[in-house]
């Protein structure tokens, strides 16, 4: 890498992570969850740089968007609104304490013990195509199994939270001809 | 509790800055300021910063009409991103990159608007509801005070509004190499065509701000999810089948 790369590369590891200490520095949800985003954009400009152009722009995407739906979860799902008023970041501070510490040593002693392959140059061109390949091929099973878990999950959870149901849109022998909602949708269902 | 004013001016300030971003990938002829292996994804990246920014306008200043209009933007943008997304995979597809110009030279024999017109139909709307524009404009809305607006003044509202016309001008311009053969035309040379099909485009978003009635962000959400997303997923299917046989 050039002496600009590494100058970039290292300025933006200091960006990354100094914002992600300022998400439990700060005393309001809106500061945090937006210093969380910047520190992840400085992550997708990091994967930028290693020429990985698919992997940097589709964190930098997926991070924002996943950072603005945390607003709408704010007011979703938290009573009285306490996400508008400015609190603490920080709960339960001894368990949390441990438990990142445990996981940084369990992730770094992972990156010093993993016999990473070495020597072999860099592919220059067609990175995205190959990720695809990879990911469609030899990683396919992994891909399989992640999916139905992670539809699981998110219709666990939607199903958890969820305010009204398929009985008190349909009655109790879901044989009501159209729903009542007290907001009709856009479709006439 | 007092205004966020730092967020409240990276809101403002963010629009144009997106704008400005978006244009960056598009080809005028022989040059592009950003030939991005991934120019496609990046558009689509820069228009989702369009969601922090509206709702951190909405919030910043501390003002409930603001914080109401914020909120009516992520709902309709919860609506329509997804659809958009699907609408961007098609050009995509057929032409097998992400590139912008690659994009346009797939279209040398046909215009993608010819065999996607659904694509291209979602994807419009997805250009008038980032720019909080005429039927998306909800959160803008004069019921609401000027909703997001609504504590904006002086060179704020100045900057803010130039970042929005911006959003828009440069969802027509970013329509032109995906849908409508790039520069691709007779007699003129080829930065002229794209600057004109973008000016036909923009004239078509501008004059349906009043033609169409305002969408509600509830009643947009089920026509997001139940009519567009599928829509939107049966074009892709069409231009994978075609791709596949070619």
């Amino acid at each position: 890498m050039t002496l600009i790369g590494d100058v970039m590369f290292w300025a933006l590891g200091v960006i990354a992570v100094l914002s992600g200490v300022a998400v439990f520095w700060v005393n309001s949800m809106a500061r945090a969850t937006y210093a969380l985003a910047i520190s992840f954009v400085a992550v997708g400009l990091h994967l930028l740089l290693l020429d990985q152009a698919y992997l940097g722009v589709i964190t930098i995407l997926m991070m924002v968007m996943e950072m603005a739906v945390m607003a709408v979860y704010m007011i979703m799902f938290m009573g009285m609104n306490p996400a508008l008023m400015p609190m603490s970041m920080v709960h339960d501070k001894r368990l949390s304490l441990v438990i990142a510490l445990v996981t940084f040593a369990l992730l770094a002693a992972g990156i010093l013990l993993t016999p990473w392959p070495a020597g072999s140059p860099a592919p220059t061109e067609g990175v995205t195509m190959a990720l695809g390949e990879a990911l469609m091929e030899s990683k396919m099973l992994a891909m399989i199994v992640l999916s139905p878990v992670m539809v699981a999950t998110i219709i666990a959870g939607v199903s958890l939270s969820l305010h009204r149901g398929r009985y008190d849109r349909y009655g109790d022998d879901l044989k009501r001809p159209k729903a009542d909602d007290p907001q009709p949708g856009g479709v006439g269902r | 509790m007092a205004a966020d004013s730092l967020l409240w001016r990276i809101g403002g300030g963010g629009m144009l800055v997106a704008a400005l971003l978006k244009i960056t990938v598009v080809p005028f002829g022989e040059w592009t300021l950003f030939d991005f292996e991934a120019g496609l994804v990046w558009f689509n990246a820069m228009d989702v910063l369009v969601w922090a920014f509206v709702w951190l306008v909405g919030w910043g200043g501390n003002s409930a009409h603001a914080l109401v209009g914020g909120y009516r933007f992520l709902a309709l943008a919860v609506a329509y991103e997804l659809p958009l997304m699907f609408a961007l995979i098609a050009p995509a597809i057929a032409a097998e990159s992400l590139n912008v110009g690659t994009i346009v030279a797939a279209q040398s024999e046909l215009w993608f608007i010819v065999w996607m017109p659904v694509a291209f139909v979602i994807y419009s709307v997805g250009v008038v509801a980032f720019s909080v524009w005429g039927p998306f404009g909800s959160s803008l809305g004069s019921d609401i005070a000027g909703g997001v607006a609504a504590e904006l003044s002086g060179v704020d509202r100045l900057v803010f509004f130039a970042g929005r016309y911006g959003v828009l001008v440069a969802g027509a311009a970013f329509a032109v190499p995906l849908f409508l053969g790039g520069g691709s035309g007779a007699f003129l040379p080829e930065w002229s065509w794209s600057l004109l099909k973008t000016v036909l485009v923009l004239a078509a978003f501008v004059w349906i701000r009043r033609k169409i009635p305002l969408m509600r962000p509830e009643k947009f959400m089920e026509v997001g999810w139940m009519l567009l997303i599928p829509a939107g997923m049966l074009q892709d299917l069409l231009v994978a089948m075609v791709v596949v046989n070619r």
